[in-house]
């Protein structure tokens, strides 16, 4: 049996702006195994980075966790108080590769000053010794050591892309949630940080959560992959499920909207519309406006959510039995 | 082979090329700091484009490709005039009403051949207006392009009023009105009065569009035109710009880092490493029977919609970091990061002291790398 290691139960958090409350992630569940990796992907502003700063209790105000429950080792995180949080949690448990590497590192403190900074707090290492650690870290991302006194300028994007993982795997925590982790970096970089990405989690048999847009990457790593779309997820199940069988209209669309490199080059597809607004969306099931194979039902009541198959879920009426 | 049989890639423009270039470069000189002017050190350059040439004819959708910094938006940027390029030639073949306007302001074009084509580069900044009738861009990003003071319908009726095209408000708002009902933001009197920021990303880069295209031009420079919109919807979008490719008869750069993307819009492709086009011919040979050890390596490196991808690692035939294009690398320079280099020993003497020219290695196919022919044959060929 594989041991869980992360159970997220209708996750609700909103952002209470002046225009309404905005439904940003609304009642998402999922769970995720030790040493497995978990894509989680939709369009921009579907909820899948608040969901991230969720699970480590980052959201900014005026968002706030709502309800549901966050279970990490059996533990409630979302009961923690925020000094509890912080010292065991944050970093030492989980620990997150934040979106836009070239502006997440403060541009006046050396790298190493940066990660040796985790080290000194959680760990409690003088600064020589956070120092050493600090480069046996950039070591193992692939970075000549000597770079500990450089300053951010003074590396290029994949470099501090580099430094960011080396960053948050210095506490070598169960999980790591990386939020688009490559965007802004060329395709070879990406490749090369992807290849990183994969070697150290096997090698540490960490989890890892794969926030981006791009479904191409998600393949490249993930075991599973969840779907989300205006603040829930339609559909979850192994990488080769969704892939080889989407069953969400969502997540067909998706896919037939990708280029292709090889084979067959058939016409791209595309979603018509735009997401719902999230202050109020649309009544029955959100995707309802834009999808293809829309019925009655659709309009006027949520989808409940379906096992298709052993670990395949989806939420559309399609797979509902009348 | 024979020393014949060497075809090295130089533009030769016919009745049919709406645009070429030769050699063209556009450098940035980067400013010296006090102790490189007291030792009278020469002035240094950011070599953005360093010597490229190619031929677009009527019709095509030519695809300029590469990572970060190779110079693809300055090329499209030097064509359009809006940077100035340094050395070369832009050669572009006008219409009749532009030569007509020109010689109503008393200005006589330099045409460079019997085709009637026109060199870009040489025309003063004074009359180059004009000319923007027939050249457009469309901008990477639909959320900073827009002006956000400004409707809609003034951001499209701009062009008209600068160009004097509609003489009266009543002709001018026809005009913005088909524009509109062009890019499918039907019906346009609901979007005249909207601010970008009311739009979608999408629905934004269709303003983009109408607004390159409202004065009718013949030749479009879309900057990564996809790029800063979601996958979904990024197929309308280039559908859209394919559909007004037939009706108004336009030939497109489509600039882009997305190889894949490449693949389903352009029908040539040139590949740009640091201000260098190093592989160039029609996109399917390119992609299919990549030569060059760069487009190689650029396409191990995309990744696919398929989950068995994950139990691998990636081998890429690359290694180390794009060199700053202020010291560009001597001999070929891609030869720090070469695969090719590092194995093939007998080519080495090449690499390191001659930059190797585009040859043609199968039918309009042109790679730009020792490994290909025979470099003495070559080198006596570029000698002549």
């Amino acid at each position: 049996m594989p041991e869980k290691l992360l159970e997220v139960v209708d996750l609700k958090t909103y952002f209470y702006t002046t225009k309404g409350i905005v439904k940003a992630v609304d009642g998402v569940s999922f769970t995720l195994n030790k040493g497995e990796v978990l894509g989680l992907a939709g369009e921009s502003g579907c909820g899948k980075s608040t969901t991230a700063y969720s699970l480590i209790r980052l959201v900014p105000p005026p968002g706030r966790i709502v309800s549901g429950k966050i279970m990490f080792e059996g533990k409630d995180l979302l009961r923690l108080s925020d000094e509890e949080f912080r010292r065991e949690i944050r970093w030492r448990k989980i620990s997150m590769v934040f979106q836009g590497a070239m502006n997440a590192l403060n541009p006046v403190y050396t790298v190493g000053d940066q990660i040796a900074e985790v080290l000194m707090l959680h760990k409690g290492l003088t600064k020589k010794e956070a120092i050493e650690e600090a480069k046996k870290l950039l070591a193992m991302v692939g970075i000549d050591p000597r770079r500990v006194r450089s300053y951010p300028h003074e590396l290029s994007g994949g470099m501090k892309q580099r430094v960011m993982i080396a960053m948050a795997l210095a506490l070598n925590p169960p999980l790591v949630i990386a939020d688009e982790p490559t965007t802004a970096l060329d395709v070879v970089v990406q490749a090369q940080i992807m290849n990183l990405m994969k070697k150290l989690q096997r090698e540490y048999n960490m989890s890892i959560i794969l926030i981006t847009h791009d479904l191409s990457l998600i393949a490249e790593i993930a075991d599973k992959v969840a779907i989300m779309y205006a603040g829930k997820i339609v559909e979850f199940g192994s990488s080769e499920q969704v892939y080889g069988n989407p069953q969400h209209p969502y997540t067909q669309a998706l896919l037939r909207s990708i280029p292709r490199l090889h084979g067959e080059i058939t016409k791209l597809e595309w979603i018509p519309g735009t997401p719902p607004d999230l202050v109020s969306p649309p009544p029955g099931c959100r995707f309802a406006p834009r999808c293809k194979r829309v019925m009655d039902i659709c309009n006027k009541e949520e989808p409940p959510v379906i096992k298709v198959e052993p670990g395949h879920y989806v939420s559309c009426w399609l797979h509902a039995k009348k | 082979m024979t020393e014949s049989s060497i075809n090295m890639f130089v533009p030769k423009p016919d009745e049919k090329t709406v645009l070429f270039v030769k050699d063209l470069r556009t450098w940035f000189p980067l400013r010296r700091g006090i102790t490189e002017i007291l030792k009278r050190a020469p002035r240094r350059y950011v070599h953005a484009v360093d010597g490229i040439s190619f031929k677009i004819q009527e019709g095509d959708v030519f695809g300029l490709a590469g990572e970060s910094g190779c110079g693809k938006t300055t090329t499209g940027k030097t064509i359009l005039r809006l940077v100035d390029p340094t050395g070369g030639v832009i050669g572009y073949k006008p219409r009749k009403k532009l030569l007509d306007e020109w010689s109503e302001l008393g200005y006589e074009p330099p045409v460079i051949d019997e085709y009637g084509d026109i060199d870009i580069a040489k025309i003063p900044a004074k009359y180059l207006k004009p000319l923007r009738k027939e050249m457009q861009m469309i901008f990477q990003d639909p959320y900073g392009s827009l002006n956000p003071r400004y409707t809609i319908y003034k951001i499209l009726e701009e062009p008209l009023i600068i160009h004097k095209i509609g003489s009266t408000k009543e002709e001018r708002y026809d005009i913005v009105a088909r524009a509109l009902e062009a890019v499918k933001l039907t019906p346009p009197e609901e979007f005249m009065e909207r601010y970008p920021h009311m739009l979608s990303g999408g629905q934004r880069q269709r303003v983009v569009i109408a607004r390159a295209l409202i004065l009718q031009p013949k030749f479009i420079v879309a900057d990564e035109p996809v790029s800063m919109l979601d996958v979904s919807i990024r197929a309308e979008i280039l559908e859209l710009m394919m559909e007004l490719k037939q009706k108004m008869n336009l030939t497109y750069i489509f600039i882009t880092h997305d190889l894949a993307l490449a693949r389903y819009i352009t029908n040539k492709l040139a590949i740009m490493y640091l201000g260098k086009i190093v592989e160039m011919g029609p996109t399917r040979r390119v992609l299919e029977n990549p030569m060059h050890p760069y487009t190689k390596a650029l396409i191990v490196a995309i990744p696919e919609p398929d989950p068995s991808n994950r139990k691998i690692i990636r081998e890429l035939p690359i290694k180390g970091e794009v060199p700053s294009a202020v010291n560009i690398p001597p001999g070929c320079r891609f030869r720090p990061r070469c695969v090719t280099y590092d194995n093939t020993p007998e080519i080495k003497k090449y690499c390191e002291k001659i930059e190797p020219p585009l040859i043609e290695v199968e039918k309009d196919h042109y790679v730009s790398c020792w490994a290909h022919g025979n470099p003495e044959e070559i080198i006596k060929y570029m000698r002549k």
